[in-house]
Formats: C-alpha cells, sequence, structure tokens
C-alpha cells in the first residue's frame, strides 16, 4: 500500500505531510461544509421551496443576479480595454495602473463600501453631480451594480494577461499581409483566440459577485423587495434565529456559484483538448 | 528593415486608438478603484490630524485592533503550516486522488463570505448540532473570540496553500534528493534546501492571507453577533458608520487601507522575487539540458 502511493521517491514526511493536510482540511473545511449539507438535506421540501420563492427572497436573488451579471459585463468591456493596454502599449505609468489593477482585493470590504458610499451618496463626491441628473447612484440598485463593478475587475483583468500576451504575432502579421485591416484582424483572429480567457474572467466576476457582501450592504440601503441582497437575507434570517431559513437560501447560492465554476473547469478542459488536436 | 515596418504596422494600433485605450483605461481604474482609496484618507482626516487621533485612541478602538491582531496572529501561522505541510505532500509525491485533493483546499474560495461564517453557526451556534453541548459546559464559540478565529482561518484556508504548491511543483525534488543522498536528515533538508527556495512564495502567501485576515467582514460578521466584545476593525468601522460616526469609521478604515496599500506593494515586490527565484533555480536544469 505505501509502496504503491508513494511511487519511488525517496523524501521522507510524506504520511506526516498529508495525514495533516486531510485532517485539517476536515476540521476547518469538510465537516463545516457537511453541517450546511446535512441542514439542508433534513429540511422538507415543501418547505425549502416556500422559503427560496418566497418574495422578498426572490427579490433578493433577482438583484443579485441581474446586478452581478451586469458588472461583470461592464467588468468584461473594461477589463479588455485595461488588459490590453497594459500587455500592447508601453506608457508612463504602465506599471503603476497594473499594480492598482489589484486594489479591490487588497481593500477589505468594508472599507470599499463606505468609501464607494461617500462617493456615490446624494453629498458624496461623484453623487452631488449625477443626484441632479436623476441618477439616484446609492441606496439604489444602480448602487449595488457599482459596488459589484467595482470588486470584479481584477478578475477579468488578471486572466486577459496571459492569454493576450501569449497571443502570436506572427498570425496578426499574416493576416494583416493577407489583405485583412485592423478591426477585421480584431474580430476574426484576437478575439476568438482570447474568448475563452475573456469568458473565464467574466465567470470568476460574476461568481465573485454573487457572494459579495461588505462592499454592497453600505451602499445598497438594504430596502425589502428593492435593494437586499442573497448574502443579507441570509444574515437577516439568522439574526431571527431562522437557521433552516438561512440555510436554504445559501444552498441556492452555493449551488449557483459551484456550477459557475464547474463550467469554468469545462471550458478550460474543452480549449485545452482543441489545443492538444491542433497540436497533433 | 521593410519587414520590421510591416509587423509594426499589423501588430500596432493607431496613435489616436491607443491614446483613446490608455486614456479609459486610467479614467475607469481612477474613478471606480483608487477615487475610494482617495475618499477614506481625505474623510479620515476632515476633521483634521487631531481628530484623526482622538478617534484612534478610545478603549473601543483599542479593543478591536487588537482583536483583528488576534485573529490574524492564530489563522495565518496555521494556515502557514498547512500551506506547506499540504505543498510538500502534493508537490513531492505521487498519489491518487491529487488534483481533486487541490479542487477541495481551494474550495473556500468558492465559499461566499456569509456562508463561511454560516457554516460555523449550523456547528456551534445555540441551534447548531454541536450548541447544546457547547452550552452545556459553558463553552461560548458563536458570538465570541473562538468563532471570530474559526470563520477567519477558514476565509484564509487556501491562500499559502495555492501559492507554494505550483512553486514547489515547478522546482521539483531533485536538490532534496541530493541533500538526501549526501546525508541530510528530511528535516536538515526542508530547512536548508526547500525552505529557501520557496521563501520568497512563502512570504507571497502569508502577506495575502494576513491581508484578509485582518479585512474580513462578512464572515466575522455572521460569527460575531453584534457585541462590543467581538468587533474586529472592519465590524468596528461598520458599527461606527451605522451610528452616525462617519469620521471615527474612516479613520479606523483608514488603518485597512494603509494595509491594504503596503500589501499592495509587498505583493508587487514579491511577484517579482517569486519569478526571479524560479528563473535562478530553473536556471541550471536548462544550462544542463543545453549541454
Amino acid at each position: 500500500m505505501r509502496l504503491a502511493l508513494k511511487h519511488h521517491s525517496v523524501l521522507p514526511g510524506f504520511g506526516l505531510t498529508l495525514g495533516y493536510t486531510l485532517l485539517y482540511l476536515s476540521l476547518i473545511v469538510l465537516i463545516p461544509l457537511a453541517a450546511l449539507v446535512a441542514r439542508s438535506a433534513s429540511m422538507p421540501i415543501a418547505h425549502f421551496w416556500e422559503t427560496v420563492t418566497d418574495p422578498r427572497v426572490l427579490a433578493a436573488y433577482r438583484l443579485t443576479f441581474g446586478a452581478s451579471l451586469i458588472g461583470a459585463a461592464i467588468n468584461a468591456v473594461f477589463g479588455f480595454i485595461v488588459a490590453w493596454s497594459l500587455v500592447r502599449y508601453r506608457f508612463p505609468g504602465r506599471k503603476l495602473l497594473d499594480s492598482l489593477v489589484d486594489l479591490p482585493f487588497a481593500l477589505p470590504t468594508a472599507v470599499s463600501g463606505i468609501a464607494l458610499t461617500a462617493i456615490f451618496a446624494k453629498t458624496g463626491w461623484l453623487g452631488q453631480y449625477l443626484y441632479p441628473l436623476g441618477i439616484q447612484s446609492a441606496f439604489s440598485q444602480l448602487g449595488v451594480t457599482i459596488a459589484l463593478t467595482f470588486i470584479g475587475l481584477p478578475f477579468v483583468v488578471r486572466t486577459l494577461q496571459p492569454a493576450l500576451e501569449e497571443l502570436d504575432a506572427e498570425v496578426e502579421e499574416a493576416a494583416t499581409s493577407l489583405g485583412a485591416n485592423r478591426s477585421q484582424t480584431f474580430w476574426r483572429i484576437i478575439l476568438p483566440t482570447v474568448l475563452p480567457a475573456l469568458i473565464t474572467g467574466f465567470a470568476l466576476a460574476f461568481a465573485r459577485a454573487l457572494g459579495e457582501y461588505g462592499s454592497v450592504v453600505f451602499i445598497s440601503g438594504n430596502k425589502p423587495l428593492q435593494t437586499e441582497i442573497a448574502s443579507l437575507m441570509i444574515i437577516i434570517k439568522l439574526d431571527q434565529y431562522e437557521y433552516a431559513e438561512a440555510t436554504a437560501i445559501a444552498v441556492v447560492m452555493l449551488l449557483a456559484s459551484f456550477a459557475i465554476l464547474l463550467g469554468i473547469n469545462v471550458l478550460q478542459w474543452w480549449v485545452g483538448q482543441g489545443r492538444l488536436k491542433r497540436a497533433a | 528593415m521593410a519587414t520590421t515596418a510591416k509587423s509594426r504596422r499589423a501588430t500596432n494600433d493607431p496613435l489616436w486608438l491607443r491614446i483613446l485605450l490608455i486614456g479609459l483605461s486610467i479614467g475607469f481604474v481612477s474613478v471606480l478603484l483608487v477615487l475610494p482609496l482617495v475618499v477614506v484618507f481625505a474623510e479620515a482626516f476632515r476633521a483634521g490630524v487631531g481628530t484623526y487621533f482622538a478617534s484612534l485612541n478610545n478603549p473601543a478602538a483599542w479593543r478591536a485592533i487588537r482583536l483583528t491582531l488576534l485573529a490574524a496572529g492564530i489563522s495565518v501561522p496555521l494556515n502557514l503550516v498547512f500551506g506547506v505541510a499540504a505543498s510538500w505532500a502534493i508537490a513531492k509525491f505521487d498519489f491518487p486522488g491529487k488534483s481533486f485533493l487541490i479542487t477541495l483546499i481551494d474550495l473556500p474560495f468558492a465559499v461566499s463570505p456569509v456562508i463561511s461564517g454560516l457554516i460555523y453557526v449550523l456547528l456551534f451556534g445555540l441551534q447548531g448540532y454541536f450548541g447544546k453541548l457547547l452550552a452545556a459546559y459553558n463553552i461560548e464559540i458563536i458570538f465570541a473570540v473562538p468563532g471570530i478565529v474559526l470563520a477567519t482561518v477558514f476565509v484564509t484556508f487556501p491562500f499559502v496553500a495555492r501559492e507554494l504548491i505550483p512553486l514547489m511543483q515547478e522546482q521539483g525534488d531533485e536538490e532534496e534528493q541530493a541533500a538526501l543522498s549526501l546525508g541530510a536528515s528530511g528535516l536538515q533538508t526542508f530547512w536548508r534546501v526547500t525552505l529557501p527556495n520557496i521563501k520568497w512564495g512563502l512570504l507571497y502567501g502569508v502577506i495575502l492571507c494576513n491581508a484578509r485576515a485582518m479585512g474580513e467582514f462578512g464572515a466575522v460578521s455572521v460569527v460575531a453577533g453584534h457585541r462590543g466584545s467581538t468587533n474586529t476593525i472592519p465590524l468596528y468601522v461598520e458599527v461606527l458608520y451605522n451610528g452616525w460616526n462617519a469620521p471615527a469609521a474612516f479613520t479606523m478604515a483608514s488603518i485597512l487601507a494603509l494595509l491594504g496599500l503596503v500589501t499592495l506593494a509587498a505583493k508587487t515586490y514579491l511577484e517579482w522575487k517569486v519569478n526571479q527565484q524560479l528563473h535562478d533555480t530553473l536556471e541550471p536544469t536548462t544550462a544542463e539540458a543545453t549541454v
């Protein structure tokens, strides 16, 4: 058994490190997640359905999915532009811009939450110019979308950058020498090549936005049926000690984000297969 | 000469397009990402430096800072030890189910912050699976410090491991095998050969792990309840902000923003260092191959 597992490595410590890894993983991650599964499995289907189709919960789902989708779409466009500029052009401040893209990862979500509110509220830095135009940029669904756009940008940029760097200049040159103009080259050659990376970045930003809490709750205003997000609904149920209801809402969100991540993996595998075939 | 001019025309965009795209990039990043950072410091210092330090210097603020340091001080070392153990087992040995194990290690990143807190409430909360047992022995986990530490450990779980696994896989185990064949013990090999090779990647993982541990909001918010004694810095920011004390909220937030900036700078530096080190350790093998 031991030999079959270890193959021919002469390094020591396999049993110890793997044993510790499995133990720690089980205690911290697997057992607590199993509690979530067990809790939802012990819930009568009718009650589960009733909970997740409650109008207030449905409104929260709709807003969370809708705003996350819009945010991810905005990031797909601007993330592409930022990644393209960073990879293709040399300009002063490029390195700084490259580092700043990670700001949403580096800033704690509560900090971005109150900062975004201070910017987009009625008397805020930008809000004071937006509100007179009839744009209610905080305590509204637009505010939720702004926050979910904020947190998603790095995902698109960081997945696109390596794909753009790998682009073969010769293919572009060939296209040009065969008479394609720049925009034809872009739409027919460049975009299809980096599309899997763009979709992956979009999906990662979307998945992240679905579960986001800290950067949204301050700017959303949390009005029932209007600006409550799914994560907040879980907290509201927990505050009322309704564990089963909180679990039901959570399970739907968790399944959604797992489905997205599974989709990304299938896409990556599929792209990898295509590459292998072309290479062979 | 003609070919270089031609290839430049083929892959280069016209000047107006370059200016437009660079302008859009800088504009979008400035308004959406940089402005919030500027706002935090501007709002924190709005009432002057005196008020800034006055709102820092109160018992509740210090309690929050202490609890944040405690949570990070426990979760970072725990996940550091785990990360090293997991990457040693995964990178240096072959065993069935390895890629499944890597997926499981990444699992906490796929679980949203609020759900990360929820799972511990389901286990240790008053109506949770172990709730009655804990109550019988008067042990408080949820709405208390242990819950905060647990939630923090969970959300920062993969950081070190996911940094070290690919790094150690790329470096292989030839150097370790050489050390062992020269008579070094397993521990000596680890301290003198492996650790120096992975130190920058390790530090990178620790810094990201620490930033998340100190800044986590959603998960700890669920397990903390609404008690003064369980406020970390991010939770205290929320309490102050919802209590109409925005200047003090931004003061506390500015500490976290500063942490974020330091993290960002360290991250940029370490990314460069990791690449350099990987290059250095891979260099001899490629040289050998060409000989």
